[in-house]
């Protein structure tokens, strides 16, 4: 049995094993989905969550090892009342999707950068965010977005 | 299996592409008879909703069936949708697969129908027949459904007004409509659409010749920045696609193949798996002998996601590769080689006489070309959850094509079409890797096998392992200078792949690329090498490679004659006109407009620093005309950086501009990607790379400026997923050699050493 803590909630998985990615219990065992399988090896960072406010590849920590720490996932990134963050509206508003599957992942990198660096500059952009792939390429936006969230003034070219 | 309902590859997968690439319009089918021709469906029928409102929908066939099963079946075949509430809910038919249409096609029923888009709802239509061919490809979307979604809005629009001048007793002449409100400004009379919706429901439908269409000066909504409407969800991690899926006591499943393209299964230890924690069956699927139907394989049924993958890892399978791929890619790439020397054994086109060409010219050049077999790695991995149960299937699908899906898995499994129901999930990318419906054949046929609904999941290292790869090509280039610097004979023996005379997916040229219809002497030969891995559409097919190969020798073609790269390619267009089809489709005009215009927004030109250079290329396909000019830095150890990508393009006025400049932004840096160090090689028909640390897909860190300029026409509007690629290869291959006067000629850029 295991004990999580996610999203501020504790939560019980009675039936993984031990070695199971934390990516998996989130997904199949909690049903939070919006964290994504996208290589299984750390490649792409798809599945990227925080632990205790840092960003991890969740395909690679046995959830058995996230026991004890605070887990935040892409479900709450948001306020209780659904209040959404400054870049999940920066990511609306800048229209940062394609096909939107690697975003959720691109969100949870972002966040931990500007828990860092408040006002990243593009340097610190590229080395937050290179370990995570999208392969529809919507990196111009993603930067954008992350700009326009910290309120910088001067963005990406678009 | 009945092999008589089993598609071959030939004929199932000749026939996406057909599609794809426009030669049919729909598959003839007696198996869907109620599929209706794309031209039949031209007007809309109505009908009352059991809560109030109304429902725009095409009216298919014969009127009397169609109110028949009005109540059961109408409503969801319906475009448009309004409420009482004012609630405005338009259906997107085709698949969402970050190409956008699930946001443009709404976008232009909304358009016409004046509705205030905040209050609009767009949704997903279900996958039906009364909607024709429903698929993601080609770039096809905006094309094929323009006209019907603005006559859509149009005659919802037309009947509000109708019903508002009943009300008020007045002339229909004398009112207007705004954001979802019928207004007679003589009254000061405003109604909302929502409260007309039940008059609106009595009014008949008006005639399709009496409705007026907007001016494109008129246009609101369209031509505007609309963010994509699923993004609230995405942005929350809310369940849209087919991973997300979720059925109550759903089991998980993994399905191993042979590793060799086409094996199958001679014994696994099946018996051992079946102990595994978490294990609740482990089988063997017959499969086809068909990449597209389903290979052959062994299933692993569990109770997660996890515990069918660590039972995969664990399973002794012994393949039979009688009948599997064998191919090696550095013996048929020596092969190539060898064979370029000399003219190719099939003639495809010649026109003059290139010979004489040749012998009279001022100047010749002898250039050799390759780029290699690529994957479209999605980063959704293939996977698709499905329920069989009492001779029927359900399905949860991230598919591109669900149409043709339905006769897949009908054909695999053997049930009817009619008993094969497709959910369309949000598609985690296609690239036209999900044209083809390899998984969802698997899972049917696992399905079948299992209590309960189940969800197939393949690893990145299947999906890398298991595509429908961008085939590689190679071609022999000889071209001739006349006196006047002008292109006199072009010569291509393209080395290609392919089998009983017929290239593969991807791996055919017609010859109607640029310069192809401009040059006087013109021959394309051509070789086909026999080939046992499944090709298909890749983003851009043909042109993905072609574009690079020609763009760059007609540049090699422009420093040999001592001219200038831009005012050759205009030289090349001349006068505007419209060719035909059969010389490729473009106009000659457009063509110059974008190339003059990229080059004038990048300062073509202009004095670089050395080691920086300008390349422009040229590039039409998918009715789409585009240039663009890269401005490329290499240093002394041959790292590049692409500063900049200058595109100019015309597809008509364009729909969602932020949709639009997106797909233009992608389509650039997906093209860099894929020539800086993308490449899959084969041995022993067995794929080498299987996940992204060998398929180094490139990040932002190396993320480029793209500038995306659009000449908003009156031609009618194509798509714009795809066209965008194709020019980006050999501008940047040409600014290059701007920069350097090193000249490449073989892709992926890192083969020669080259690195970002």
């Amino acid at each position: 049995m295991l004990r999580l803590n996610v999203n501020g909630k504790d939560m019980v998985v009675e039936d993984a094993d031990d070695d199971t990615p934390l990516l998996w219990v989130l997904r199949d065992h909690l049903k939070l989905v919006g964290t994504k399988y996208g290589c299984g090896i750390s490649q792409c960072g798809a599945c990227t969550v925080h632990v205790n406010g840092n960003p991890v590849r969740s395909c690679q920590i046995p959830a058995s090892q996230a026991q004890g720490q605070k887990i935040t996932t892409v479900e709450g990134l948001a306020q209780a009342d659904g209040t959404l963050s400054a870049l999940q509206k920066a990511w609306i508003d800048h229209d940062v999707a394609q096909c939107g599957y690697c975003q959720a992942g691109q969100l949870m990198s972002a966040t931990a950068l500007l828990k860092h660096k408040p006002k990243p500059t593009d340097a610190d952009i590229d080395a937050a965010m290179a370990g995570n792939l999208c392969r529809c390429a919507t990196y111009i936006r993603i930067r954008k977005a992350i700009h326009a969230a910290a309120g910088n003034l001067q963005g990406g070219a678009e | 299996m009945s092999t008589q309902l089993n598609l071959g590859v030939d004929t199932y997968q000749q026939s996406v592409i057909d599609y794809v690439e426009g030669r049919i319009a729909l598959m003839p089918d007696a198996a869907e008879p109620n599929s209706v021709a794309y031209n039949r469906r031209s007007f809309l029928k109505l009908t009352g909703l059991a809560s109030g409102g109304f429902v725009l929908a095409f009216q298919m066939g014969d009127d009397n069936v169609a109110h028949a099963d009005m109540d059961a079946k109408f409503a969801p075949n319906a475009y448009v949708r309004i409420t009482k509430d004012n609630l405005i809910t338009i259906f997107a038919k085709n698949p969402e697969i970050g190409q956008g249409v699930k946001t443009s096609l709404p976008m232009i029923v909304a358009e016409e129908l004046d509705a205030d888009w905040s209050k609009v709802k767009a949704e997903q239509s279900p996958i039906s027949s009364a909607y024709g061919t429903q698929m993601a490809g080609g770039s096809t979307a905006i094309p094929r459904n323009w006209d019907t979604m603005r006559k859509a809005g149009a005659t919802a629009r037309s009947m509000l007004i109708t019903a508002a001048a009943k009300k008020w007793k007045v002339p229909a002449s004398e009112l207007t409509t705004d954001k979802s409100f019928v207004i007679h400004a003589g009254s000061n009379k405003r109604a909302s659409y929502g409260q007309l919706a039940d008059l609106a429901a009595a009014v008949p439908v008006p005639a399709e010749s009496s409705l007026t269409l907007k001016k494109r000066e008129e246009f609101k909504l369209l031509g505007t920045r609309v963010s994509g409407v699923d993004n609230p969800q995405i942005v929350t991690g809310q369940p849209l696609f087919g991973i997300d899926q979720q059925l109550p006591g759903m089991l998980y499943a993994a399905y191993e193949k042979c590793p060799a393209h086409g094996g199958k299964v001679k014994s696994a230890n099946i018996d051992d798996i079946k102990k595994l924690p978490g294990v609740k069956d482990c089988f063997v699927v017959e499969g086809t002998s068909e990449a597209t139907s389903g290979y052959p394989g062994v299933a692993v049924i569990a109770t997660s996601t996890w515990a069918a993958f660590k039972a995969k890892k664990m399973l002794r399978v012994e393949w039979d590769e009688a009948t599997a791929a064998k191919d090696n890619l550095v013996q048929l790439t020596a092969q190539a080689k060898d064979l370029a020397k000399e003219q190719g054994s099939t003639k495809v086109k010649n026109i003059g006489d290139v010979d004489a060409a040749f012998a009279q010219a001022a100047k010749t050049v002898e250039s050799f070309y390759t780029y290699p077999f690529v994957s479209h790695s999605p980063l959704e991995p293939m996977n698709c959850t499905a329920h069989y149960k009492d001779g029927a299937i359900e399905l949860w699908a991230p598919t591109q094509m669900p149409t043709f899906g339905v006769r897949a898995v009908s054909a695999a499994i053997g049930v009817p079409p009619d008993k094969v129901t497709i959910n369309q999930t949000r598609v985690g990318g296609g690239f036209g890797r999900r044209l083809m419906n390899d998984y969802m054949c698997e899972v049917a046929m696992i399905a079948k096998r299992v209590d309960g609904p189940v969800k197939l999941m393949w690893t990145r290292e299947d999906d890398m392992t298991h595509d429908f790869y961008r085939p590689g090509g190679f071609h022999s280039f000889k071209g001739a200078i006349d006196a006047k610097g002008k292109i006199s004979a072009w010569q291509d023996h393209f080395i290609t792949f392919g089998t009983k005379g017929r290239p593969v997916s991807g791996g055919g040229m017609s010859g109607t690329e640029v310069p192809g219809p401009f040059v006087p002497n013109f021959r394309l030969t051509q070789t086909l090498l026999p080939l046992g891995q499944p090709t298909g559409p890749w983003r851009a097919p043909g042109s993905n490679s072609f574009g690079f190969v020609t763009q760059c020798f007609i540049h090699e073609l422009a420093v040999a004659a001592g001219r200038d790269h831009l005012e050759m390619l205009l030289e090349l267009f001349g006068e505007p006109r419209q060719l035909a089809p059969n010389e490729g489709g473009l106009h000659t005009g457009r063509a110059a407009a974008v190339i003059k215009l990229a080059a004038e927004k990048a300062g073509w030109g202009k004095k670089l620093p050395a080691g920086r250079g300008l390349g422009l290329a040229f590039y039409y396909s998918h009715a789409g005309h585009f240039a663009e000019v890269a401005e490329v830095s290499v240093d002394q150890n041959k790292k590049i950086t692409l500063h900049k990508v200058t595109v100019a393009g015309d597809i008509g006025p364009i729909v969602n501009l932020s949709g639009a400049e997106t797909q233009v932004q992608g389509a650039a840096i997906d093209g860099f990607s894929t020539m800086m160090g993308l490449e899959i090689g084969f041995e022993n028909g067995r794929v080498q790379q299987n996940n992204f640390h060998q398929y180094p897909i490139l990040r932002i860190n190396h993320t480029p400026q793209v500038e995306a300029h659009f000449i908003q026409s009156d031609y009618p509007p194509t798509g714009v997923g795809e066209p965008a690629l194709p020019p980006l290869i050999p501008a940047v291959a040409n600014a290059i050699f701007a920069a350097t006067g090193q000249r490449v000629r073989t892709l992926p850029l890192r083969r020669e050493g080259y690195s970002v």
